[in-house]
């Protein structure tokens, strides 16, 4: 035994002292440090400008105008008057929805989910140029009624308060039943049938037992819903008249016509502000945790309720009960003229209406789209129904204009780039929060989760601002930057979720046999969750293809993304081209959705 | 004469090409623990969810009560399921649990509150009304499912492997806790397991299933003793399975030859009819096989080779190989440590000739 031995056993149980606390967060210091940088500074810059005068003094000037000009506090109230009905309607719309899904057998769930996720990735120009097509004065539904002869004249469905309706809701909805359905899926499947054995009628059993236990889905989603609603500007641009102006859209005017910064800064603040509010109200009422999805329904105790969600409990278990009865009434008033009886198989009604209902609105979320296609063929020059067939001659002024190739090429490139930065900061994050405990856990995920809550328009013309002095403007690489803060949310999440599903003893089981950690992440975790990984770059890669609002702040006008390209040709004039682009467009987008379904589908079968 | 509780007649349901009950008929008169037993995929669990009118059977009829039930909805049947994860309302306290079928039948809640005290109490849980379920343990949570199931007083109380979710020695607490409740409240019972042993200790009768089928209906002595078919011998219990020859029959004695040219007689009655010449199994069990030490006779005994010799416990058990290539098992109480024995020794087993049963060699369609 020699002195130089016991140095080396000294240096080697050094090696093996735990790592101090600080080092041990790497993982998620990039992203916090990405943020930081491109999210929390260009905000809070942005919001804090609308509290300063020209010389840096502090004033009050801006949110003085604010509210004393009536025109600003009349587009807050017609926007959330305009949240707050889309808000209802999804969820009225998407809860038979999420309810057949839920409580139907897995493969009917798979193959009906996809015809929710399909809307819910196509582009928003895309379903809003469908719903001109199809609303228009000239468009496909006036076109059926007048030649049906139900109506003479053609309804005035578009440039109103129906056609934002219509295409809000159209946006929303997949949104809403995708909230819903997370929740749903873990309410017991034996609830309803124990609640029946124990004497509750379906009506009883649905409003005393399934509803109360789907209720935090339903508000997550109400909640999801009403703020991304508030910050709309797509819809209401396009398929509105000046009365249903957005608040978003006045921000965009001030900072592209007037370029009035500290301005655009306090309706900024008044929109957040309102966010916070509803978002405090949520908290108050059900609890944060209950969005995550992380808390499986009914999880959480009444003696943590407040007094606020004291009162919903009392109104609710009232109103649930007389909805119960009244649904009973019906269901035997229905069976009285039906005559139920014992020794014959009943007839399923109810859940015939339910298939019914749930297949029209199918129809409501994926049909639009479709209507796009034969238009792109037309031989007119203005988008008509039924279009006069056959020309290509539309999709041949996509070759031949200067700027929807490389409008096309650039949205690709940073697409591409922004799914590669999103997946390298996020997936060892994701990485670190699905798998370790720490204190600020929920803080962090927060934290990183929180471009996905606030309205874009903020982000954008923060960025817009900031770019502005550090000279990023109509730059790809700031487009890439722009599009990882909203993309990185989804990659999180993604992640997260497929880690949630992982077995994490294979891990064990490798170390044990030998495996370093980096050799057991490429020999065994990596393989096992690619599939989850590669879907989570898809999305991450659609969230940049389909993004419209930081494009229109932070490219220039000579390199525009497709998605700008659409809108500015859209706001000149609504022609066949666009239609010739959209198709394209939901093309590439089904594909790449069809893609990352069938990974999604390969990873769970997997795991 | 009372009326059965509950009647099964020729009730049948196909998925498809599976069959997954191939028509069953089953009697339960009140107050009796019948208990399906068998493994997975036997059609107990699709019969038990006829009953409870949560599937749909094909053809045949259910009645509940002497009330036929066979498409009667669920909540008309006057049954209690209680359920293998228990299913109870997350979002409702365990008095609200309990109460909910109470509350379905308009009980005044006076009544209500009594009731549900008194379930309580029989289930010796009297201070949980306020807590939520998941508040609960798992035994808890088990009991306060049998309360809310006999708080109305169903005819029928059906129950799908209700302790499958619970550690062995909670399992075999809430085993005498459930025939306490079935033995002093009265109650009809029909209970789901795949595990022999609680069929067992719980029922008055048992009904095995095997392949969509009934297999056999009898008390769990009938069924140990008397099995009247191979899969009944072999799934309750072990059973040593001799292949043979019938040589003779005379009244209740019978004598047989193995394929290994020994002669085994046996008395007793018999299921089935037998003929000279038949080709039958011989069933007996391990406990009542002994060990023969040089000397000792018995009216039936075999020669072979030890294989092993095992210390499982209270009991120690005898392998050993017959000429004809036949494991035999012998089980012994243990009185004290291993008895050296030698691999390929000679041993001789025996046993008494009111022990074995002859059985059917082939499965005979029922």
């Amino acid at each position: 035994m020699s002195l130089a031995g016991d140095a080396l056993a000294t240096k080697k149980a050094a090696a093996y002292r735990p790592r101090p606390a600080w080092l041990r967060f790497w993982p998620i210091y990039p992203i916090v440090l990405f943020l930081l940088a491109l999210f929390v500074y260009p905000v809070a810059q942005l919001l804090s400008l609308s509290a300063l005068g020209p010389d840096g003094q502090l004033t009050t000037t801006h949110y003085e105008r604010l509210f004393s000009v009536p025109v600003y506090v009349r587009v807050l109230w017609t926007t959330l008057e305009i949240a707050g009905w889309t808000t209802l309607l999804c969820i009225v719309g998407g809860y038979p929805v999420a309810y057949l899904l839920a409580t139907t057998v897995r493969g009917t769930r798979n193959r009906l989910i996809l015809w929710v996720l399909l809307p819910f990735w196509t582009s928003f120009l895309v379903r809003t140029f469908a719903w001109i097509v199809l609303l228009g004065r000239r468009g496909a539904i006036n076109g059926v009624l007048q030649s049906l002869g139900i109506t003479e004249a053609p309804l005035a469905l578009l440039y109103n308060m129906t056609g934002v309706m219509v295409g809000m809701v159209h946006a929303m909805m997949p949104l809403a039943v995708l909230t819903m359905l997370s929740v749903m899926e873990n309410i017991d499947r034996n609830l309803l049938p124990a609640a029946s054995t124990l004497g509750a009628r379906g009506g009883q059993a649905f409003w005393r037992i399934y509803f109360p236990l789907s209720l935090p889905g339903v508000a997550a989603a109400g909640l999801l819903v009403f703020i991304t609603s508030l910050g709309f500007f797509i819809t209401p641009a396009l398929l509105g008249s000046p009365r249903e102006t957005m608040i978003t859209q006045v921000i965009i005017q001030q900072v592209e016509e007037m370029l009035n910064y500290p301005f655009a800064g306090a309706i900024a603040m008044l929109l957040l502000v309102t966010a916070l509010v509803i978002f405090y109200l949520y908290d108050r009422a059900l609890g944060m945790s209950t969005l995550a999805g992380a808390a499986t329904a009914g999880q959480r105790g009444s003696e943590k309720r407040g007094l606020i969600g004291a009162a919903f409990g009392w109104v609710g278990g009232i109103l649930t009960a007389v909805l119960g009865k009244l649904s009973d009434a019906i269901a035997i008033a229905w069976e009285k003229v039906m005559g139920g009886r014992e020794d014959r198989p009943p007839l399923a009604s109810g859940r015939l209406v339910l298939r019914i209902a749930v297949l029209l609105l199918l129809i409501f979320l994926a049909g639009p789209s479709f209507f796009i296609i034969p238009v792109s063929f037309t031989t007119e020059g203005f988008i008509e129904w039924p279009p006069q067939l056959f020309s290509m001659k539309w999709y041949a002024a996509i070759l031949d204009h200067p700027q929807w190739i490389p409008a096309i090429t650039r949205s690709l490139v940073v697409g591409f780039f922004t799914a590669c930065l999103a997946m390298a900061l996020g997936a060892p994050a994701a990485f670190f929060l699905a798998r370790q405990r720490f204190w600020a856990k929920t803080a962090a995920l927060a934290f990183i989760l929180s471009p996905l809550i606030l309205p874009r328009i903020i982000i954008a013309v923060a960025l817009f601002y900031f770019y502005a002095r550090v000279g990023l403007i109509g730059t790809e690489i700031g487009l890439v930057f722009g599009h990882t803060v909203l993309a990185l949310p989804y990659v999180v999440i993604t992640v997260m979720a497929v880690l949630r599903h992982y077995d994490q003893r294979l891990d064990h089981a490798a170390a044990s046999l030998g495996a370093s950690p980096p050799r057991v992440l490429w020999h065994v975790t990596i393989p096992l969750i690619r599939s989850g990984l590669i879907a989570s770059f898809l999305f991450a890669f659609v969230t940049s293809f389909d993004e419209l609002t930081i494009a229109l702040f932070v490219s220039s006008g000579l390199a525009t993304t497709l998605p700008k390209q659409m809108w500015d040709d859209a706001i000149l004039k609504v022609s066949p081209t666009l239609a010739a682009v959209s198709t394209l467009l939901l093309l590439f987008v089904t594909i790449v959705i069809l893609a990352a379904e069938v990974m999604q589908r390969r990873a769970a079968a997997k795991g | 004469m009372t009326i059965a509780k509950l009647k099964i007649r020729q009730l049948r349901k196909t998925y498809g090409p599976v069959v997954a009950l191939a028509g069953a008929d089953l009697e339960l008169p009140e107050g009796e623990f019948l208990t399906l037993l068998g493994p997975s995929g036997s059609g107990k669990t699709t019969l038990l969810m006829m009953i409870a009118g949560l599937v749909q059977p094909d053809s045949g009829e259910v009645w509940i009560g002497g009330k036929l039930a066979t498409y009667a909805p669920p909540h008309r049947r006057d049954i209690g399921v209680v359920f293998q994860n228990y299913a109870l309302f997350p979002h409702l306290s365990v008095f609200e649990n309990i109460a909910f079928p109470l509350r379905m039948r308009g009980v005044p809640e006076a009544e209500i509150r009594r009731e549900v005290k008194r379930v309580l109490e029989i289930v010796q849980l009297p201070d949980v009304g306020e807590r939520l379920p998941r508040a609960l343990s798992g035994g808890q949570q088990q009991r306060i499912a049998l309360a809310r199931c006999i708080v109305y007083r169903p005819s029928i109380v059906l129950m799908d492997e209700p302790l499958g979710a619970l550690d062995k020695k909670l399992r075999d607490q809430m085993k005498l806790e459930i025939k306490r409740l079935h033995e002093e409240l009265g109650i009809t019972v029909l209970y789901v397991t795949h595990d022999q042993e609680e069929a067992m200790v719980m029922s008055d009768r048992i009904c095995l299933m095997n392949n969509a089928r009934i297999e056999q209906i009898g008390t769990p002595t009938d069924l140990y003793f008397r099995p009247k078919t191979v899969f009944a011998a072999d799934f309750l219990g072990e059973s040593n399975l001799i292949d043979a020859t019938l040589e003779r029959v005379d009244g209740g004695e019978l004598e047989l030859r193995t394929a290994g040219g020994a002669v085994i007689r046996t008395k007793g009655e018999s299921s089935r009819a037998f003929a000279r010449g038949d080709a039958i199994k011989f069933m007996v069990r391990p406990e009542m096989v002994s060990v023969l030490s040089s000397g000792a006779t018995a009216d039936n005994v075999v020669e072979g080779r030890v294989v092993d010799a095992i210390l499982v416990g209270g009991v120690t058990k005898y392998y050993a190989r017959l000429a004809d290539g036949t494991l035999i098992c012998a089980t012994d109480l243990t009185r004290g440590p291993l008895p050296a024995l030698v691999r390929d020794s000679p041993i001789r087993l025996g046993w008494p000739d009111t022990a074995g049963v002859v059985l059917p060699a082939r499965e005979l369609a029922a």
